[in-house]
């Protein structure tokens, strides 16, 4: 852990990936603290402040009902991230199981395993989710349902590839000989040799999560206003392009920084953990 | 006393261009205590025979038997501890995530044998008995020489108290010294421990060296079996010839010299 982290930090892009994941889930973290105005996350007007242009008592502006965007925009962050660690909670173990199951037992298992998961992947992801979404109430919640329905499919490609090339090597032919059962073979043989690969992913899909999140939410699907959430803030401000541009570019910008910092630090521990895509 | 016989042994592969009889009707006896080799060209059946001894392949007929019971791929835990593999490749043998005290506890917990607390005690002892330090127990198979993962190889077989094991051109991989070392090494603890061993390879210099008999193998069936020294001063077969006729041959100058080497070493 400790040398995984020595070599990232070897790496300016790598280790800026690092300070920037740390900066937005401290931000997250102590939003109701660091926010200057931490009531604006809810139902709040200020008719007196509104649709402000940046200034030092609003750094990113206000809204069109005169709420600080800088303080949405740190507990929007919460948002996302909640969504990305219970999206990624869900469907990493599922699809690792599944991978698993069929790359290491294969037969008939395989096959019917394997081509549920391609009827998942044949469908695009943000089409599936609108669609589940059109069906389901609006909600976070469901927003985190319809994201993982999309995506436990790729962890489940993942494994299996790597799985069914393990289950050629030696050791596993070693711990058969021996007598071990499937379960001790699946789970503390061949899993911790596909673990450098999910991990990987898992940080370059907490940045696509969030697209996708606030993809949805800025169609409206995902989370409800006044709850702040960067996709909406970035649907509402866009009927005011160009004139109240920071209403746009402010939340726009924060999504960028979150992907840009999960995608940097997933290339550099793809680096460090010896992952070949 | 014979340990394992094998009895009109066939294993035959469906395939899609039509079945493939990778094993024909082979019967012999190997004897408790000695060292079979097993030897013929690729695609011999060698590792298949194996792989059936082992209980990785079922026979598709023909008779297997263990000290006197019939063996199938379907066998109980006893069995199957009492037949253990040595593979020919050290770097894929060992688990790269595993530390090596992990791979060869495997068998002790497997096997449920001795206290749990004792393990990793029965672990650094067997790490000693093939000549490595047990307290490397920790260390993980990237750390090591080919021929320390081969030893390590060796005690994870040895951890599950095997009486036979099947070594499957354990030294092929390893550099012409190492190799050397490691056959010492087997053959060491065949005499200290009682084991028999059935020893693939196609390599005719180590069979002379460690083989008691030897048993070749072409396309599946038993062509010629005997003693080693009567297998290399007088083979039978006509294929046996060929694959003693192509190991290269030292001059009689050269093989002064050599000894000479030998003995400044």
């Amino acid at each position: 852990m400790i040398r995984t982290l020595r070599i990232l930090a070897a790496n300016p892009l790598s280790l800026l990936g690092l300070i920037l994941v740390c900066l937005i889930t401290l931000a997250a973290i102590f939003a109701p603290w660091i926010a200057p105005f931490p009531t604006h996350n809810g139902a709040v007007v200020d008719f007196l402040n509104n649709n402000r242009a940046p200034s030092a008592r609003n750094w990113m502006g206000t809204d069109l009902v005169g709420r600080d965007i800088f303080s949405r925009i740190l507990f929007a962050y919460q948002i996302s991230l909640t969504l990305g660690v219970v999206v990624l909670a869900i469907a990493v173990p599922i699809g690792t199981m599944i991978g698993l199951l069929a790359g290491y037992i294969g037969g008939w298992l395989e096959m019917i395993l394997m081509r549920i998961v391609d009827v998942f992947l044949s469908i695009p992801p943000l089409v599936l989710a609108i669609a589940m979404m059109g069906v389901l109430e609006p909600t976070l919640t469901n927003a985190m349902l319809a994201v993982t329905a999309m995506w436990w499919p790729w962890y489940a490609r993942l494994v299996y590839s790597i799985a069914r090339g393990e289950r050629e090597e030696g050791y596993v032919l070693a711990a058969e000989v021996i007598g071990a059962g499937a379960g001790h073979i699946a789970f503390r043989e061949i899993l911790p040799n596909c673990l450098p690969a999910i991990i990987t992913k898992m940080t370059l899909d907490m940045g696509f999560v969030i697209i996708i999140a606030s993809s949805l939410s800025f169609l409206g699907l995902g989370v409800q206003p006044p709850t702040a959430d960067l996709g909406s803030m970035v649907a509402e401000g866009a009927r005011y392009l160009p004139d109240s541009w920071w209403l746009t570019v402010f939340p726009g910008l924060a999504i960028l920084v979150a992907v840009f910092g999960f995608n940097l630090l997933g290339d550099g521990l793809r680096d460090v953990l010896g992952v070949d895509e | 006393m014979t340990l394992l016989s094998l009895n009109g042994l066939t294993k035959t592969f469906e395939t899609p261009t039509g079945p493939v009889h990778a094993v024909s009707d082979v019967t012999l006896d190997v004897q408790a205590g000695e060292c079979l080799a097993i030897v013929g060209e690729s695609g011999s059946g060698k590792t298949t025979i194996a792989n059936m001894i082992l209980g990785i392949l079922a026979a598709t007929s023909g008779e297997i038997t263990f000290d006197g019971q019939a063996l199938s791929a379907k066998r109980s835990a006893e069995q199957r501890r009492r037949i253990q593999l040595v593979q020919q490749n050290p770097l894929s043998s060992l688990n790269p995530k595993r530390s090596i005290g992990a791979s060869v506890r495997l068998g002790l917990d497997v096997y449920d044998i001795g206290e749990k607390s004792g393990r990793w005690g029965v672990v650094e002892d067997a790490l000693d008995a093939v000549g490595l330090s047990g307290d490397m127990r920790t260390r993980a198979p990237a750390s090591l020489s080919g021929g320390q993962r081969q030893r390590v190889s060796i005690a994870r077989a040895l951890a599950c108290d095997p009486r036979f094991l099947v070594l499957d051109e354990p030294t092929s991989a390893l550099d012409v010294l190492v190799q050397a070392r490691v056959l010492r090494l087997l053959n060491d603890l065949r005499v200290v421990r009682g084991l028999t061993y059935i020893f693939i390879t196609h390599d005719l210099a180590v069979v002379r060296n460690v083989a008691d008999r030897v048993a070749v193998f072409q396309s599946g069936q038993l062509v010629e079996l005997g003693e080693t020294t009567q297998i290399f001063s007088a083979p039978q077969a006509a294929y046996t010839r060929q694959l003693i006729g192509a190991v290269p041959v030292v001059d009689a100058a050269e093989l002064n010299l050599r000894n000479k080497l030998a003995e400044g070493v």
